[in-house]
């Protein structure tokens, strides 16, 4: 059976819990995309004018260091946002996003996104509330993880 | 008691298992979760959880090298001799847990307590619940018990691993612990809960568990404290009114969870 797109998209965590027409709302600026495994989604420079809703798949967010080669910083899986940087001028990707596995995912539209969030500040509102959610997780997460806690045991 | 050392393996750079045999005398009884006191003659003693299953020969200790004491122990050789008292302290329970689902959290040497568990979780009988794993380090040159992490995905668990920093040929998840265990699948309102990890990462992850909905009675943490005496005497392990050597180490997040923030004393 063929799901609805804005079934999916009122299914994924971002949109869960939102009314229906939210969900109609994005899917108007929305696709379904596919990647086979170590398949280069987004890169780092790039112009970001679609994001994704991950349904399927676990996906690297990388950087280049010379001589070191890609660098794996981040992991992201079903139920992620990859791409934040289509909220925020210059809508430049900060990283390379590769596919670790075979991905699927919902695939948005930025610039559309963003005209119907700046048209209807209710939805905005409650978009950004979402996003920013994202963006605060990440933010704690990363912090977690410059204290190091695996390296501090007791000395015994 | 005098125990020799049997075997001795290098699980990562600084982290160690040695499996211990009585000199004389029978074997020390334990359960998964429980820590003994072993003393490196001539250095001192330390509380050092027993990272052994049910049936391996021997008591297994798995040991990091962080101060005086666990680096002589760290450093025994097969055939030397050293002091066990124990073992102490509650277990996980895993007997009770009958077919419910279970998702276990470990996070750098945290899992050593859990192994145990994990292995008797993994061997229930057919038909019990999801058995969900995820486990956190610190860099993929310290994931230890790699061959246990494949035995229990063959046995049915699914495991997430996931490092804080990779390497370049990491080719694995990468983030928190509290991202790896956001992707696994379990049933949250008949979930019991295994964690532990340091301090400051369980008192993540059991937040985590229960925004997610498991209730904090299901939430088992190991605490780790300042243990001295083993038998809940000296204080040193005091945690408000708890002594954790005594009253844990594995205790209900229910009823640690206001007391997480005490400074040791």
């Amino acid at each position: 059976m063929i799901e609805d797109l804005s079934e999916l998209v009122g299914r994924h965590p971002l949109f869960a819990g939102l009314p229906a027409d939210v969900s109609v709302l994005v899917a108007g600026c929305a696709h379904n995309a596919a990647f086979g495994p170590n398949e280069l989604v987004l890169a780092e420079g790039g112009h970001a004018e679609e994001f994704y809703l991950l349904r399927r798949g676990r996906v690297t967010l990388e950087v280049h260091a010379p001589g070191r080669g890609p660098l794996a910083i981040d992991t992201l899986g079903p139920g992620s946002v990859l791409g934040l940087s289509w909220l925020f001028p210059p809508y430049r990707w900060s990283f390379d996003a590769r596919s670790l596995e075979p991905v699927g995912a919902i695939s948005v539209d930025a610039t559309c996104l963003r005209d119907k969030a700046e048209a209807d500040p209710a939805f905005g509102f409650a978009l950004m509330k979402r996003l920013g959610a994202v963006l605060l997780e990440r933010l704690e997460a990363t912090r977690i993880r410059l204290l190091d806690v695996y390296g501090d045991a007791r000395p015994t | 008691m005098p125990h020799r050392v049997v075997e001795r393996r290098v699980e990562a750079e600084g982290i160690v298992t040695v499996v211990l045999e009585p000199v004389s005398g029978e074997p020390v009884v334990w359960r998964p979760g429980q820590f003994a006191m072993l003393t490196a003659f001539g250095v001192g003693e330390a509380a050092i959880s027993v990272s052994g299953v049910p049936g391996e020969r021997g008591l297994r200790h798995t040991i990091r090298d962080v101060g005086a004491v666990s680096h002589a122990l760290c450093s025994a050789e097969v055939g030397s001799v050293v002091g066990v008292r124990g073992a102490f302290g509650t277990s996980w329970g895993v007997e009770e847990l009958g077919a419910r689902d279970v998702v276990v959290v470990a996070g750098g040497i945290g899992v050593v307590p859990l192994r145990g568990a994990l292995w008797s979780l993994a061997t229930r009988a057919p038909g019990h619940g999801v058995l969900a794993v995820a486990l956190g380090a610190r860099s993929p040159d310290q994931v230890i018990f790699r061959d246990d992490i494949d035995g229990w995905r063959e046995a049915g668990a699914e495991v997430e691993l996931t490092v804080d920093v990779a390497d370049a040929g990491w080719t694995g998840s990468v983030g928190l612990v509290t991202a790896a265990l956001s992707r696994l699948s379990f049933d949250e309102q008949d979930t019991v809960a295994l964690v532990c990890g340091p301090e400051v990462m369980m008192r993540i992850v059991a937040r985590a568990l229960v925004d997610r909905g498991v209730a904090a009675d299901r939430v088992r943490l190991s605490l780790e404290r300042n243990m001295q005496c083993g038998i809940g005497l000296c204080g040193h392990c005091q945690l408000g009114p708890l002594v954790v050597c005594r009253d844990g180490p594995v205790l209900l997040y229910s009823r640690v969870a206001a007391l997480l923030a005490e400074r040791e004393r």
